[in-house]
């Protein structure tokens, strides 16, 4: 028998019934015991592609060529119940949100033990088979937990519980759809050496797609990058991650915020294309930094790139010459160093004794915070830190608190209504998800001017011509004036929501996780809008967010919160060079990072990987 | 718009509505439905001057007539021409249940979006006015109002009308209680605008589906209220034709002439269908193209949305209305 467990032979999925590509052309293979972490921005087509693999497409998309062979089995040619036979059996699946994929009315015991005997085992061998699988993914009193409902679990107890359904039939290829996305740093390191150990136990394929390469830098032997639903690069983990081959894993990787060093984040320029135009040349080509005229004309193929296992579709590195001229690009580890200045300044705002509470439950005990004119304060916690709620008080959206608030000197109410015209103009907020931010009933031309109307005493020509020099701040085209926002990708319409609360020229603004829903290189981008604004106008900004890279990038000063406290505050590199409190040091040390010294399991991991081939016998 | 001549007024989806309409409208299910409604409207409105006899000349033909050349439905209890008073006898009820349902729909509407947007003890003092007022069945309500304070073609639609705000401002009120937690709508809060101007400006517009299929539902409902008080002899003046009455005083005869009966009660269930048919075909064109309900999915699952996007190949062109 191969040792591949799954094949993959020219995949193309295709939206049904328009017909344009949403995967196209893929190949690739992937060995029992072997890691394949799959990535790529959203909408390259990486949830589709792992989903075709256990041979399911989402509504609206069929494949339409190419073979899967999973375990020697051509899936393609199986019906529903060959399919169904194998699946749970010969091939799993792990959601992104356990949440919603366990049954909420079902002990998880009952759950498991049907998906178990459905594959032909009797009530006690699954009896036995579910507790043994449960010990495997390393939950404790697996007695308790098969008598337990979904709710009564944590995430991270969820999430196990759905790894343990996957390998509670020893198949022989996991597909892993970003299982860790909404863990804590803490748990997502534990699932992931969970999933790492019983990867190697089972002997199992995984697939693990994800957007987080440094999770993918962790985890995974080898990586697939995939653009506009075409495969990229594909190689073992460190020469892709660290000697990159193709521009766009470099331009990926230069978005990537790390926490060793502040550097300044280069995003990629221009968007995907659209889905399913027709296409002659390379599929990144307008983007491409290092780009000529023929690569508008030719289209790549998958070529052999530095080692016998890399390969990247880019015509540059067919020829020694090309391949230098991408590689003379900085990548990871090659920072740019940023002046954070750390002048004395007088405080703009002034947070004492914060104490605020959700009905009876209190959750914040007592924070103190000042922010300095000009200057970035990060906030960092995990969910249910109260960073969120903290920011919602402080900009008047969340009203039961006590304690005291003072914005440059004017002290601030609870509720937002009885604040002063001018507090309200001084103070910004910008909401997480860009998506929920913006009335789908209002151009942005509208939405920019009404807020300014609102808050200023310009007269109509002076609003449209602050309109259109905000706009041009953040990089907005002014031809999108009269769009929508559904119009707008992810990264406009956060841009559009950092227009709206900049075009009043505030004293402060206030960020929550105004990045989490965006994709690395868009983030990269409104990260350095952010700060070009803060360098031009006199700004302070207090940046909420869960990622501790990011911090390192952005804010000169940090505050750590958990469980409504301050844990810890200082400047940034004091804090995550030299954590003083436990609970920083934990956060750093479960990060997922890249970098040599931090993997899972693994012994040495070398950057300079052209001359080195792993050292894991488990890689190809 | 170039930036040498500042024409400031920017768009507002504020008409999108129509263009939803216009999209059921080309759907089949819509065509059905548009159809058949049209077909009821034209009947009635253009009816009184089609009618072959003064719908109201007793003696035409013999009483309950069978259908013959003088009188092609035949003859009612009096002798009238069915087929003239079925002409003559639909646009007041259709006139009557409109303005009802209009008035039922803003009350209804405003109370919801109050209700929900402020929450707290005047969500309260609301929904409980509203669960007092659906206790009664909404045809004893208005009977009850009628028979208080008389008969008049007003009252009428005050009462018809009133009994309908209870249950749209419930549908309402959960429609907007997901739109006002939405961010924009806190965004706005945050600078500064006031509730009453926040609920017209940043809720009601993102409201527009749900108004819609209400609408269209309780426009049937109005109807067969307004048939039924006709049936049981309230408000309309004798003995002008409406298809209410007509089934109440021909039903002694149906045996004889039926049509006199069946020809109003069908003219009647087929409004209800076709509104109802139509108001579906709202419901389900809507989905795709309501940017609100895009935003939502949008939200909640980008990737989801953006198959969506690309199956409906020509929605990029057609989204954009002005």
């Amino acid at each position: 028998m191969s040792r591949e467990a799954v094949v993959v032979e020219g995949l193309t999925v295709v939206t049904s019934p328009a017909g344009a590509a949403v995967v196209r052309d893929v190949s690739l293979a992937v060995r029992a015991g072997e890691v394949l972490g799959v990535v790529g921005e959203s909408g390259s087509g990486k949830t589709t592609l792992g989903l075709s693999m256990i041979g399911h497409t989402r509504r609206g998309l069929a494949i339409d060529a190419g073979t899967i062979r999973v375990d020697g089995t051509d899936i393609r040619a199986l019906d529903h119940s060959g399919l169904r036979a194998m699946r749970g059996r010969t091939m799993a699946y792990v959601p992104q949100d356990p949440g919603t994929a366990l049954n909420p009315s079902r002990r998880i015991g009952s759950q498991m033990a049907e998906m178990v005997r459905a594959h032909g085992r009797s009530r006690d061998e699954a009896r036995d088979r579910i507790a043994e699988v449960l010990a495997d993914v390393g939950l404790d009193d697996p007695a308790r937990i098969v008598r337990a409902f979904p709710h009564q679990l944590s995430g991270g107890q969820q999430q196990r519980i759905a790894i343990a359904m996957a390998f509670a039939c020893r198949p022989r290829l996991i597909v892993m759809d970003e299982p860790t996305t909404g863990l804590d740093v803490t748990t997502q390191r534990k699932v992931l050496e969970t999933i790492r150990d019983l990867c190697a136990s089972y002997d199992v394929a995984a697939i693990y797609v994800s957007h987080d390469l440094a999770v993918v830098a962790d985890l995974a032997d080898r990586v697939a990058v995939l653009y506009a639903g075409e495969l990229v690069e594909l190689g073992p983990v460190d020469e892709v991650l660290y000697s990159p081959q193709h521009p766009y894993t470099r331009g990926l990787l230069m978005a990537v915020p790390t926490v060793e060093s502040a550097r300044r984040l280069v995003a990629m320029e221009g968007s995907r294309p659209p889905m399913g135009v027709g296409r002659t040349g390379c599929a990144f080509v307008d983007r491409c930094p290092v780009s000529t005229d023929r690569c508008r004309e030719v289209h790549p193929d998958l070529v052999g790139a530095g080692s016998p296992l890399h390969h990247a579709r880019c015509l540059l590195t067919d020829d020694a010459a090309g391949r230098e001229q991408v590689s003379l690009r900085p990548v990871l580890g090659v920072t740019t160093p940023m002046e954070l200045g750390a002048e004395e300044k007088p405080s703009v705002l002034a947070v004492g004794d914060l104490r605020a509470t959700y009905g009876a439950k209190a959750v914040l005990h007592g924070i103190d915070l000042s922010i300095r004119e000009d200057e970035c304060v990060a906030v960092v916690g995990e969910s249910g830190s109260g960073k969120t709620t903290l920011s919602r008080c402080i900009v008047g959206l969340h009203r039961s608190w006590t304690g005291e608030i003072s914005l440059g000197g004017e002290a601030l109410t609870p509720g937002v209504r009885n604040r002063s015209r001018t507090s309200l103009v001084r103070l910004q907020y910008i909401f997480q998800n860009p998506y929920a931010s913006l009335n789908p009933r209002r151009s942005i031309g509208n939405v920019l001017m009404q807020t300014l109307e609102r808050l200023s005493d310009l007269d109509r020509a002076a609003r449209y011509d602050r309109v259109l020099e905000t706009m041009d701040a953040v990089a907005l085209p002014r031809r999108l004036l009269n769009s929508f926002p559904d119009q707008l990708s992810g990264g406009e319409r956060q841009r559009v929501a950092i227009a709206r609360a900049l075009v009043v020229k505030p004293k402060l603004l206030i960020c929550d996780e105004v990045t989490s829903s965006l994709d690395v290189s868009v983030q990269a981008s409104v990260v350095g809008m952010l700060r070009d604004s803060q360098e031009q106008q006199s700004l302070s900004v207090l940046f909420v967010t869960h990622n501790l890279p990011l911090v390192r990038s952005i804010a000169q000063r940090v505050v750590v919160m958990r469980a409504g406290e301050l844990v810890e505050h200082g400047d940034v590199a004091q804090v995550i060079d030299r954590p003083a409190a436990p609970y920083t040091r934990q956060l750093l040390d479960d990060l997922s990072r890249f970098g040599s010294s931090h993997r899972l399991d693994r012994v040495d991991a070398v950057a300079d990987s052209s001359t080195t081939t792993p050292t894991d016998g488990k890689a190809l | 718009m170039s930036s040498a001549s500042p024409n400031t007024a920017f768009q507002l989806r504020r008409f999108e509505w129509l263009h939803v309409l216009a999209r059921a409208a080309r759907s089949a299910r819509g065509r059905v439905g548009l159809g058949l409604t049209l077909a009821v409207l034209a009947v009635a409105f253009a009816g009184p001057f089609l009618a072959p006899h003064d719908p109201n000349e007793v003696g035409v033909v013999p009483a309950f007539a069978k259908p013959g050349a003088g009188a092609l439905l035949g003859g009612d209890s009096l002798g009238r021409d069915v087929l003239s008073r079925l002409l003559a006898g639909g646009w007041q009820i259709i006139a009557l249940a409109a303005s009802a349902t209009a008035l039922g729909v803003v009350i209804g509407a405003i109370a919801g979006i109050a209700a929900a947007y402020l929450s707290g003890w005047t969500d309260n003092v609301i929904m409980r006015a509203v669960d007092v007022l659906l206790a009664f069945p909404q045809i004893v309500f208005a009977l009850l109002l009628i028979s208080v304070l008389g008969s008049h073609l007003w009252l009428l639609v005050l009462a018809v009308g009133l009994s309908h705000a209870p249950q749209v401002a419930r549908v309402i009120r959960s429609a907007s209680l997901d739109v006002a937690e939405r961010d924009y709508v806190q965004a706005a809060a945050i600078t500064g605008v006031r509730p009453p101007k926040l609920m017209r400006q940043e809720i009601l517009p993102n409201l527009t589906t749900p108004l819609m299929v209400e609408t269209g539902l309780r426009t049937t409902y109005s109807v067969i209220i307004m048939a039924g008080l006709a049936f049981l002899g309230f408000g309309f003046t004798l003995p002008d034709a409406n298809w209410g009455y007509m089934i109440n005083e021909n039903r002694i005869g149906a045996a004889v002439n039926p049509w006199a009966v069946f020809a109003p009660a069908i003219v009647l269930a087929v409004l209800s269908v076709g509104v109802n048919t139509f108001a579906e075909a709202v419901t389900r064109c809507a989905l795709t193209s309501d940017p609100t309900t895009r935003a939502a999915l949008e939200a909640g699952e980008p990737v989801t949305a953006e198959v969506a996007n690309a199956d409906s190949g020509l929605s990029d062109g057609d989204r954009r209305l002005t």
